[in-house]
């Protein structure tokens, strides 16, 4: 017999859009991070109007309701953590408006990142933020989260891009913020919504910016002896105000890794590479290839590999790409930090991470957006070992703690979630954080809404972090 | 004991002016606040919003005072919390291009310790001169570089302040990219001090770019400005400014007014008085000067210039003069009133055709400034601030309103004489989600006492 909730939510959506079953339900404990929940059920709306009818149901119900995209998210954003309905935008994934003339695009939520982009390339144009899980990462995911990417150095990240949204209000209603055009009076309540995590409302439309394809990509490879030299460059680029459209590190380990996946033709035996991308006009991005190019060798890059054409250049993306996939074929687990730290930081923050690595006896794979500060440390471990699982986190930590002493932050791109939550106070007072609770309460007021995500929760450590029934290592970035 | 002698406990009585001098400075449309308080520290702005709640009297935050005018007038206003001595540079750090600043430092002195190192903020906004980063930030004004580098919530990286019941809050932080909880920092750009008292912002800054050009275009119509703007959106080209003028602004920038804003006279040949332009700046080395300018002649010459010039844009008698056009406009007539309109840049033509439009119906004359993300600045310039040019001005901006609104867009009254507020719907239509920005209020100002009634809606 269904409950009076699964009566309701089948009326609303149709029996073969709720999924309630044990066995049905397992995926939906997981996204991309280490976390698991499992929701009570899991509905699949295909219209605004249906989420609406979910809120009120959610309230009517008194039960907790999460917004899920593709479940790719890194710190368990999408899970539903205190139980409850969890809704999956996938059927809700029209390309509802293309404005190629004001490169403007208006997407439902559960549009695929890299759809829109193929969408709207015959007029030159595309959607700038680009996860590495772009391929399957949903619109009104990157919304949630603040999304970024390799390319988001030079073009910024989702709330960059963002200029509109309509909202199911927790209290069921439907409200429009934002506007296509530029400058809507008021309050900037699109900045507010973006990268709030799925907090404060669920988005059923997202008004976008397209960005124009540049028309010229120089992507070079530069090879290194040392990790020192290596980010000695990326701090002198930065220092010298040439801000390429992508600046990614990877160390020799994580290269010897990928190369063994993909074959892009990586050397084995060096420390570390960066692979950096310059565009725009043709005039500007020859000008900066030979500008970064030189600043690489002044650091005693063993060699500058330019790709000669569009071949070469996605090869040495499928590297960068699937490095996260290369490392799971080596180790069952591995556990990703996001902390960011300023770029004049990254040579001695290199050097701390590898001797947080060896202290605890992990290998640590080091590959991340050099060229923002961002760094995604993979710490390799075995998940069926509680111990190993308990270490990592505080070997994590200790990375973290030294990113904030540096004067950066806890995450990057990948969001607080319910994995970073606990870290909050090292950033925040508890004054500060009382008065950006006052935001979720203003709008989700009985918490009902993606509940106990971003603040910490009053309990200890150790019952929030899940057990070590880990998430297999996955590839995405 | 009234409020100001404890107030003044706390900062120094020096710190504290109750003065006439002082108050009559400091009044915003006729009403003028009864202390005028300096605090010096984040901790001194708290004792004193606490103090303030506490007694239920209302502050406006102000710097240069170069912007108090914008938005309605204050419902109620007791306290003016001047900022102008939290004016340091707390953190630069110019090889990783960051930098965290204390909102009352004037933008020119910031922008000369950027430039000391090669560097800049993309804020060439206008009453540059006097102008300090929070006021900057407070008002949202904008720049003519947000054709390349955005707005300030492109680059503003976190910020600290006050709420209005006393507590120090803060978000972002100070690397370039950073998801650590919720972007409150956007919601204080433009909020007028209605939700906060900044107490520190901080940005990322950017190289100065070196050997700038600009390209100015003359038109006898609008349409083929816009046709010449649309070209170069398709174009590969990324220039950093680009802005179209009216016929007449040529007149005011070589004015007494536009004198007041360079010292050098304007330069001749880059504006006329019966063309529209379209100016538009950019920067790179020898080929890709050559590029801009080889592509721009041709797109100019397809969409049917009548001349073009190329000059120097940081030609500082006409880049000033860009940048300055609101207070130009502003000193022009008695009674200048200027409309900030919000479209898609495919609509910028039917905005200007209803702007014109109604500028003759009701025979208000008045020049326009239009940013090609789709932003027109038009400055409504009557001869005389009596009742019938008011009357006029009121017609004509609620007609341009209706326009705007129906096109899609969005139109504002930033600016216009203090008395004929009542009359103008300064803040526009009104939108459905300043419902929720009422929400966003009242958390953070619970008791009312920040700009009371300034912004959308009178909140």
């Amino acid at each position: 017999m269904d409950s009076p909730l699964l009566r309701d939510l089948k009326s609303l959506v149709g029996a073969d859009a709720v999924l309630h079953r044990p066995e049905d339900l397992l995926l939906y404990e997981y996204d991309g991070s280490v976390e698991t929940a499992r929701p009570t059920c899991v509905v699949f709306p295909t219209t605004t109007e249906q989420v609406v009818h979910l809120m009120r149901l959610a309230k009517k119900y008194d039960t907790p309701i999460v917004g899920r995209g593709a479940g790719t998210g890194l710190s368990g954003g999408a899970l539903a953590r205190k139980g409850g309905i969890v809704v999956v935008f996938s059927k809700m994934n029209r390309i509802l408006e293309l404005d190629v003339e004001n490169q403007r695009a208006v997407v439902e939520p559960g549009v695929v990142n890299s759809d829109l982009s193929a969408a709207v390339a015959h007029a030159g144009l595309h959607f700038a933020p680009d996860p590495s899980s772009q391929k399957a990462c949903t619109i009104g995911g990157n919304v949630a989260e603040n999304s970024g990417g390799p390319h988001t150095l030079a073009y910024g990240v989702t709330t960059n891009h963002v200029l509109a949204l309509q909202l199911v209000l927790p209290s069921g209603e439907l409200v429009r913020v934002g506007s296509s055009a530029v400058d809507a009076p008021g309050y900037d309540l699109t900045g507010l919504l973006v990268g709030s995590e799925g907090t404060l409302a669920l988005v059923t439309e997202v008004t976008v910016k397209l960005t124009r394809i540049p028309e010229c990509v120089k992507t070079l490879l530069a090879i290194f002896d040392t990790i020192d030299d290596s980010m000695e460059t990326v701090a002198d680029i930065t220092a010298r105000g040439i801000t390429p459209a992508a600046c990614e590190m990877l160390d020799g380990w994580t290269l010897r890794a990928v190369e063994d996946y993909v074959h892009a033709g990586f050397p084995r035996d060096c420390a570390a590479v960066l692979l950096l991308e310059v565009d725009g006009p043709r005039e500007a991005a020859e000008q900066h290839a030979a500008e970064v190019a030189d600043i690489c060798k002044t650091h005693n890059a063993r060699e500058v590999r330019v790709a000669k054409d569009s071949r070469e250049r996605d090869l040495l993306w499928k590297g960068r790409k699937n490095a996260f996939g290369a490392v799971g074929r080596i180790s069952s687990s591995y556990y990703v930090q996001d902390g960011v730290i300023p770029r004049t930081k990254l040579p001695a923050t290199l050097r701390q991470i590898d001797m947080i690595g060896k202290k605890y006896g992990f290998q640590i794979g080091n590959i991340f957006h050099a060229g923002d500060g961002n760094l995604h440390p993979l710490i390799l471990f075995d998940q069926r070992d509680a111990d190993q699982f308990r270490r990592v986190l505080a070997a994590s930590d200790e990375i973290i703690q030294f990113c904030i002493d540096q004067g950066g932050s806890i995450t990057g791109e990948h969001g607080v979630g319910m994995e970073k939550d606990r870290l909050m106070p090292l950033l925040f007072s508890e004054a500060e954080l009382e008065v950006m609770a006052r935001m979720r309460n203003a709008f989700n007021p009985t918490g009902l809404l993606n509940p106990e995500k971003i603040f910490p929760s009053k309990k200890g450590c150790g019952e929030i972090h899940s057990a070590p029934l880990a998430a297999p290592a996955r590839p995405q970035a | 004991m009234n409020g100001s002698s404890q107030i003044a406990n706390i900062l120094g009585a020096e710190n504290v002016k109750t003065d006439m001098e002082s108050l009559a400075a400091h009044a915003i449309a006729g009403k003028t606040p009864s202390e005028v308080v300096s605090p010096s520290s984040a901790a001194e702005v708290v004792e004193i919003v606490r103090h303030t709640a506490s007694t239920k009297r209302a502050i406006v935050v102000c710097g240069a005072r170069t912007k108090l005018s914008m938005g309605l007038a204050p419902s109620r206003y007791d306290v003016a919390v001047d900022m102008s001595r939290m004016n340091r540079v707390v953190a630069y750090d110019p090889g990783d291009l960051t930098l965290s600043v204390e909102p009352g430092i004037k933008l020119a002195a910031l922008s000369r310790t950027l430039a000391e190192h090669g560097q800049m903020l993309p804020l060439g906004v206008p009453f540059s001169a006097h102008t300090t980063i929070g006021g900057t930030i407070a008002s949202g004004v904008d720049a003519p570089q947000r054709q390349l580098y955005g707005t300030a919530r492109d680059f503003l990286l976190g910020a600290e302040f006050v709420t209005g019941d006393g507590v120090l809050a803060k978000s972002g932080g100070r690397v370039v990219k950073n998801v650590t909880g919720y972007d409150l920092h956007k919601l204080l750009i433009g909020s007028l001090g209605t939700l906060g008292v900044i107490t520190k912002l901080n940005f990322k800054t950017f190289p100065f770019p070196t050997n700038v050009r600009g390209f100015i275009a003359r038109f006898r119509s609008y349409e083929s400005a816009f046709d010449m703007r649309d070209r170069i959106a398709r174009s590969p080209l990324l220039p950093m400014t680009l802005d179209i003028f009216s016929p007449g602004v040529a007149r005011l920038f070589e004015s007494a007014a536009g004198a007041g804003a360079a010292r050098e006279a304007m330069p001749q040949g880059i504006l006329s008085n019966d063309e529209w332009a379209l100016t538009t700046g950019y920067s790179g080395n020898d080929s890709s000067l050559a590029r801009y300018e080889s592509e721009l002649r041709k797109v100019a010459a397809e969409c049917g210039a009548a001349s073009v010039t190329i000059a120097h844009e940081t030609l500082p008698a006409a880049w000033a003069r860009k940048r300055e056009f609101i207070p130009i406009a502003l000193a022009s007539s008695p009674a200048t009133t200027i409309l900030k309109i919000g479209v898609l840049p495919s609509k910028l033509k039917l905005v200007l055709n209803a702007v014109g439009g109604a500028g003759e119906k009701h025979q208000v004359p008045g020049v326009a400034m239009v940013r090609g993300v789709g932003v027109l600045y038009i400055a409504l310039l009557p001869p005389d601030a009596g009742d019938e040019s008011k009357q006029r001005v009121a017609k004509c901006v609620s007609e341009i309103q209706a326009a705007a609104t129906q096109l899609g867009g969005h139109a504002t009254v930033p600016w216009c004489p203090d008395a004929w507020k009542p009359t103008l719907n300064i803040w526009g239509a009104e939108n459905p989600d300043w419902a929720e920005m009422r929400k966003v209020k009242n958390a953070f100002d619970p008791g009312a006492i920040l700009s009371p009634g300034r912004f959308v809606g009178g909140m």
